[in-house]
């Protein structure tokens, strides 16, 4: 009985989350002078409204299904990510070198690829050993390393594009010059979503639901994250365990950043790691660390994200409405699981 | 300005740490406040001074009633304390922690605040620099800091809780002729300590603790024994005690030395055998942790051997000295033993030594079962260790260690617990003696220490006595030993 009601209060916490961040957004909107049924209503319109837009959904949920799925082996070993921005650009970096260095190749345009997607793994689990072992080794908060790491990945992005890698003639900021089609991950006809990118996104986020919930390796990674001394003292190798989960995370942002390249933008292009790292930290926060809710939402963001694309056309409002939404989401969610946990202590007493 | 308590309770949780205390204390008295780890000292003075709130009772000040809500409060009212650590602020100059607790205006007056933190200084015969760093002093100078903050913030009655822990000799006379000097102008001082021949020394009147109750008071000048009693009781009598181990040698400490900021212990040599049991006496923080922790690999020692069994694992990691038979258990449960938000059956999932990489949760549910049953743990496999009780938390970690183990190091096997559950973890142990595993471990329970141990250590500031037969020594002689008196 005790158990019902204490279930009943945490499901109605939740859902007046979502309200109350519905509710802040509609406000933003009225303050903004726009319609907010309208915008509510265009881009769930714009979303799922058709296998177009359902497609495009799909294509900015692999990169941030991928981030997620490596945020979590992350936070189950208690170390915040920070640096997975840099880790997906670093991978996207990768990929394209690897691709550069190919293209001339007598390689099939299939095994290049396949090279290249891998290669942008290396780069991105580089990046995060990096800022590993300055946590582990060097006693940087991986906060910090990791968002100074952040910084040298967009300026090294830069300096690429308008340096070394920079189009025949002079650099833009659209990027470097566009891959040969052949070098392209096969799309499905007519729509901009590769099922080679699904494969991808989807494997990672299964492969980390079974390293976290059925081995021995996420149940100890979980002990070094829940309580580092006593796990120490229990006899497992602690740095050992951030090191690896650091490499976990690293490569699968790495995946994300080398889907961004070969299925999306088919270039380097400065900003390529779309904020999908800052999504994911907000996805894997909204759903408590859990595997399973975790891609749901992700897909839920994604949707948001594509869904206010055409705000700016429509209602001429800036796409950054879904930034607003999701912010809010996560920040309500937070605080009524705050307020709900004073409640339970109220009631015990 | 003449402090009273009166008929003070307060609990944590189940643990009565103030059980109706009642003590008067004169202005111009230097009152010791005597009492083994866990009587209630600190509680006592931490409900005085505003640090915590007791749960029921009075504190009367100059004859007037006091409500102490907060040490600022109790600033208000003349009464500051100097903790046992002290609580000041390493990274700021000598002046800005010194005038951190003051009222007043937006802009600090340093200038002012300097001059009479100088003045006030010279009258006590410190040499503290005001442009120094905090993090600079001497432990024994940030308590002169400390002092002398106080005291500018005007404070009447002083309570010093172990002040002599870490500090030097001449600085602990220096310390103690400014209390002398503090008591003549009228202050009331309280001083807090376990050493008894610092309190038969400097006070004038003492008050003795013994879980959560006021058992004593007496006056100078004291009889030693007498105040070794009332700290410690009686002995009680426990079950025949079994004869010692006589295997092979376990562990071996040659010339060892350890130290850390406070303190540093040197010299221990000994040998234990296999099914031997040898415990660590003293007040906490003399030294036993140390060596307990140099036994594991868990701090490297900075002179000496660590032999375990035939091998020299001297500066060699812990999970060497692990994969030798050497098993360490803290004393605080939650934050080193287990691990919070894992249930009992992923603990003893994790406990197995399996080279596997898919966990069978079957199988663990059902060895959860079993060892839940074995070591009569009240909760289930899914239970969370954090929502256990501190004795079954206790059965727990015992549950969780390896078997066969050469040797256990022990933190305060049963601190916390009932007398039964204290037996029945005892036995447990001893059944793992029987089978030839060593064990050192610490308590300040002299009982337990006598009637557990084969042989004793006794530590004592950084010293150690040479190891005493359990079985020849009396809990007088044992609590003296602990109180400093008559160890060189």
């Amino acid at each position: 009985m005790q158990r019902e009601s204490s279930r009943l209060i945490d499901l109605g916490f939740r859902f007046s989350a979502i309200i109350l961040a519905l509710l802040f957004t509609t406000l933003v909107l009225l303050v903004a002078g726009a319609p907010p049924i309208e915008a509510f209503r265009h881009i769930i319109l714009g979303s799922v409204g058709s296998v177009g837009k359902i497609s495009d959904v799909l294509v900015a949920w692999v990169p941030l299904l991928l981030a997620t799925a490596g945020l979590l082996v992350t936070f189950s070993a208690g170390l915040w990510n920070i640096g997975i921005e840099g880790q997906i650009t670093l991978g996207a970096i990768f990929t394209t070198g690897a691709l550069r260095a190919l293209q001339a190749s007598s390689l099939p345009p299939a095994a290049s690829i396949a090279v290249a997607v891998l290669a942008g793994a290396v780069g991105g689990a580089l990046w995060a050993l990096l800022a590993g072992a300055l946590k582990t080794y060097g006693g940087v908060n991986e906060i910090f390393g990791g968002l100074g790491l952040d910084f040298v990945a967009t300026a090294l992005t830069l300096w690429l594009i308008f340096g070394p890698w920079k189009r025949p003639g002079v650099g833009s900021m659209s990027g470097t010059e566009p891959f040969d089609v052949t070098l392209w991950l096969p799309l499905f006809p007519g729509l901009r979503l590769s099922p080679w990118a699904l494969v991808i996104g989807l494997g990672g986020i299964v492969v980390v639901y079974l390293l976290l919930q059925g081995t021995y390796f996420g149940l100890k990674l979980k002990a070094v994250g829940r309580n580092h001394r006593a796990a120490f003292l229990s006899g497992i190798p602690t740095s050992r365990y951030m090191m690896l989960s650091f490499l976990i995370c690293g490569s699968l942002a790495g995946l994300a950043g080398a889907v961004q390249v070969t299925a999306v933008y088919h270039r380097l292009i400065p900003s390529i790691s779309s904020g999908y790292g800052w999504l994911g930290l907000l996805v894997s926060m909204l759903v408590n660390f859990q595997v399973v809710p975790a891609a749901f939402v992700a897909f839920f963001f994604a949707a948001l994200n594509i869904g206010s694309i055409q705000l700016p056309i429509v209602l001429k409002l800036d796409s950054t409405l879904s930034g607003v939404l999701q912010g809010s989401l996560v920040l309500f969610v937070l605080a009524m699981e705050g307020a709900r946990r004073r409640l339970v202590r109220l009631r015990e007493g | 300005m003449d402090v009273e308590l009166k008929n003070i309770q307060k609990w944590f949780g189940p643990v009565h740490a103030n059980d109706g205390i009642s003590l008067k204390v004169e202005a111009g008295t230097i009152q010791g406040i005597l009492g083994e780890n866990g009587a209630g000292k600190s509680t006592l003075m931490k409900v005085l001074s505003g640090f915590i709130d007791a749960d029921s009772g009075e504190i009367v000040l100059g004859g007037k009633s006091a409500r102490i809500g907060s040490p600022a409060d109790a600033i208000r009212h003349g009464v500051g304390m100097l903790h046992q650590d002290p609580l000041d602020f390493p990274p700021m100059q000598v002046i800005d922690d010194f005038l951190i607790g003051a009222d007043g205006s937006i802009l600090p007056g340093r200038s002012s605040a300097r001059r009479e933190f100088i003045e006030l200084a010279e009258r006590f015969g410190f040499s503290i620099d005001p442009n120094n760093y905090v993090s600079s002093l001497t432990v024994g100078e940030r308590q002169q800091l400390e002092i002398l903050r106080l005291l500018w913030l005007g404070v009447n009655v002083l309570i010093l809780d172990e002040p002599t822990t870490g500090i030097s000799a001449p600085q602990r006379v220096k310390l103690f002729g400014t209390l002398h000097l503090l008591a003549e102008q009228g202050k009331a001082i309280l001083f807090v300590s376990h050493k008894l021949e610092e309190v038969e020394g400097l006070c004038s009147r003492v008050a003795v603790l013994r879980r959560g109750k006021l058992v004593g008071e007496a006056k100078a000048p004291y009889r030693t024994s007498e105040l070794v009693e009332m700290m410690f009781g009686k002995e009680v009598s426990l079950a025949d005690r079994a004869p010692a181990g006589e295997g092979e040698p376990v562990i071996e400490l040659r010339g060892l030395a350890v130290e850390d900021f406070k303190l540093s212990v040197r010299g221990v040599d000994f040998q234990l055998k296999a099914g031997e049991t040898l415990g660590l006496a003293g007040m906490e923080g003399s030294g036993q942790r140390l060596l307990l922790q140099a036994c594991a690999g868990l701090i490297r020692p900075v002179a000496g051997q660590v032999i375990v069994g035939a091998h020299d694992l001297t500066g060699r990691h812990y999970h060497n000295f692990m994969q030798r038979g050497v098993s360490y258990m803290p004393a605080s449960r939650l934050e080193e033993g287990l691990i919070s938000g894992l249930t009992l059956a992923e603990h003893f999932i994790l406990g197995q030594n399996i080279r596997r990489t898919f966990v069978d949760w079957r199988a663990g549910l059902d060895l959860a079962k079993q060892r839940i049953a074995e070591f009569s743990i009240r909760g289930t496999p899914t239970t969370r260790v954090e929502a256990l009780s501190g004795g079954n938390q206790q059965r727990a970690m015992l549950a969780l260690l390896k078997t066969p183990l050469k040797l256990l190091l022990m933190e305060h096997p049963t601190r916390g617990l009932d007398i039964e559950s204290a037996i029945w973890i005892w036995g447990k142990l001893k059944e793992r003696c029987q089978l030839g595993t060593a064990i050192i471990f610490i308590s300040s329970d002299l009982d337990e220490l006598l009637h557990y141990s084969d042989r004793i250590l006794v530590f004592f500031g950084g010293m150690v006595s040479r190891p005493l037969d359990a079985s020849a020594t009396t809990v007088e002689q044992l609590g003296e030993l602990i109180g400093g008196v008559g160890l060189n």
